[in-house]
């Protein structure tokens, strides 16, 4: 698997699209963070809170998990679309094998990326807002939960991409998926529809970078939905790329 | 042991038959031609074998095993299927490098196979930009990193230049007197003729010769002795003529000395006496004429 892995980060790291979309997941983490941050100072009253600093430094997250889907779809898609999975699989012809060095890989970088992505974010939207006080741990929890929050989202890609095949049709289902859909989601009415809006992908995923639950929800138990979300995506991905020709 | 051994192998796509019971061995030391006309199913053939589609029945063993089960595939079998199918943005020696990597092959086997096929130069170039010749080579490149046993390549020759021709025929003979197995596939007769020792034909899925190349063109019944003389009536009395034409005579079952024989026995002149061989083209032509998936 060791050797899987190695090929799989030459994989990403030798493709410019790979590393710039890494680097516009940062950006607008950052980027965000300072414009928001900004605006946060200029109208509020009095010192802002803590964690209203932070909340206000990872609103680029919305965009980032965009980038980041986008991302888990490319893993994939592209190597369908040139025909280079032929090539993988002559070289790693147990197809669950290649998938899983394919997940190992993308979880690992994207977890350093956003992570280190987010708590920069929170460093500049803290410099720049300075609240009275700041808790270290709410920071490190902060961080955390948005690299776990946009890797699974970019693991939903990366289903999707295997389940689809096709970059526009996979980036399309999952921009309807993380963005799209748990906003209509939200318009459904009645305690049925706040039950479905509250465990629909993101609305439930995104609980683990805000550290709030929603009505049904906490924020690890709202991860764990979305997970099952993402799981369901990559074991259907899974499923059928065990069963097709390449 | 036989390197490549299909039995009874078969594809269908829907309703369509791509290839039908199929049963061939691939021997070692030589260079075997896997010939048929377009959409005969020979690509079809060669991805089944590598693992990459499942045979509809019938099974097909490399080195004894199905490919799946082989645990560093890279260091028995190399092959190039489509020289095109890399991504564009990657440059050749990072493309290089992640195959490697896959089956733990060491680093510096990626700058001897980039020397060997002559991409050294351009290693640092991202592969989109490249020629059809020059990911032909790529490809190769990719085949050979793990210094396999086994080698198949789907239509090398494909869009090559001839110095890019001769290149690859040379390659595969060289690699075939190191006493490895070569399996190349190709649409192209008169490049068989000059590179393979062996011929597996195939026609609408279906095995049409497995056989020498020297024997396949013997086997073929394209062969005759042209006759022409001025007194060709006479001469049409004497021996057993299979085809009349106005200015000579076919003849498949006699040879050039009995029909001289007679005609000098008989004191007739002759202006000709020609055992006409058949090219392996035109054999090829024949076998396969039944077997054309699109006739123009």
């Amino acid at each position: 698997m060791i050797d899987i892995l190695r090929s799989e980060w030459t994989k990403i790291r030798s493709v410019r699209s790979t590393v710039w979309t890494l680097t516009v997941t940062a950006v607008l983490m950052l980027g965000f963070s300072a414009l928001l941050s900004a605006a946060a100072n200029s109208t509020a009253d009095g010192p802002i809170p803590g964690d209203q600093a932070i909340k206000s430094s990872l609103s680029g997250g919305m965009l980032a998990s965009l980038s980041m889907a986008t991302l888990g779809v490319l893993v994939i898609s592209s190597e369908y679309r040139t025909g280079g999975i032929r090539t993988s699989l002559m070289a790693v012809p147990k197809r669950m094998s290649l998938l899983t060095g394919k997940i190992m890989a993308f979880v690992a970088v994207s977890m350093v990326v956003c992570a280190v992505a987010a708590a920069g974010a929170i460093g500049i939207g803290v410099a720049i807002s300075r609240p009275p006080s700041i808790e270290m741990g709410e920071v490190a929890r902060a961080s955390i939960g948005s690299g776990l929050y946009l890797t699974a989202c970019g693991l939903f890609g990366l289903g999707l991409g295997t389940l689809i095949r096709h970059t526009p049709g996979a980036i399309v289902a999952v921009i309807a998926l993380i963005l799209v859909l748990p906003t209509v989601a939200n318009q459904l009415p009645g305690a049925w529809g706040r039950t479905v809006a509250a465990y629909f992908t993101t609305n439930a995923g995104s609980l683990v970078v805000s550290g709030q639950g929603n009505d049904s929800l906490g924020p690890w138990s709202g991860f764990a939905v979305y997970l099952a979300w993402v799981a369901a995506a990559v074991i259907s991905g899974a499923v059928l790329m065990r069963r097709r020709d390449a | 042991m036989t390197a490549i051994r299909a039995r009874n192998l078969s594809k269908r796509y829907g309703g369509t038959t791509a290839v039908a019971d199929l049963s061939f061995d691939v021997e070692p030391g030589r260079v075997t031609g896997f010939l048929g006309p377009n959409g005969a199913g020979k690509s079809t053939t060669m991805r089944m074998i590598l693992g990459l589609d499942r045979p509809s029945g019938g099974s097909v063993l490399v080195d004894g095993r199905p490919y799946h089960e082989l645990s560093h595939p890279l260091r028995k079998v190399g092959a190039l299927l489509d020289a095109k199918a890399v991504h564009g943005g990657r440059s050749a020696y990072d493309h290089l490098l992640a195959i490697a990597q896959s089956n733990g092959i060491p680093a510096s086997r990626v700058n001897e196979v980039l020397e060997t096929v002559g991409l050294r130069e351009v290693a640092k170039r991202r592969v989109g930009g490249f020629s059809l010749g020059m990911s032909q080579r790529l490809g190769i490149a990719a085949a050979l990193l793990g210094e396999p046993e086994i080698l198949l390549f789907d239509e090398p020759v494909n869009g090559l230049d001839p110095d890019g021709i001769l290149w690859i025929r040379t390659l595969m003979r060289t690699l075939a007197a190191e006493g490895r197995t070569v399996f190349v596939s190709s649409h192209l007769m008169s490049e068989m003729a000059l590179t393979a020792d062996h011929l597996i034909v195939i026609g609408k899925g279906s095995l049409i010769a497995d056989t020498s190349v020297t024997e396949f063109i013997a086997r073929s019944s394209q062969g005759y002795v042209r006759v022409r003389s001025p007194r060709l009536a006479e001469v049409a009395e004497l021996i057993k003529v299979s085809e009349r034409h106005p200015d000579h005579l076919r003849v498949t079952a006699m040879s050039t000395l009995e029909i001289g024989t007679i005609t000098a026995r008989a004191g007739i002149p002759l202006e000709e006496l020609t055992c006409v061989r058949p090219s392996l083209e035109a054999a090829y032509m024949e076998l396969t004429k039944d077997s054309l998936e699109f006739t123009s």
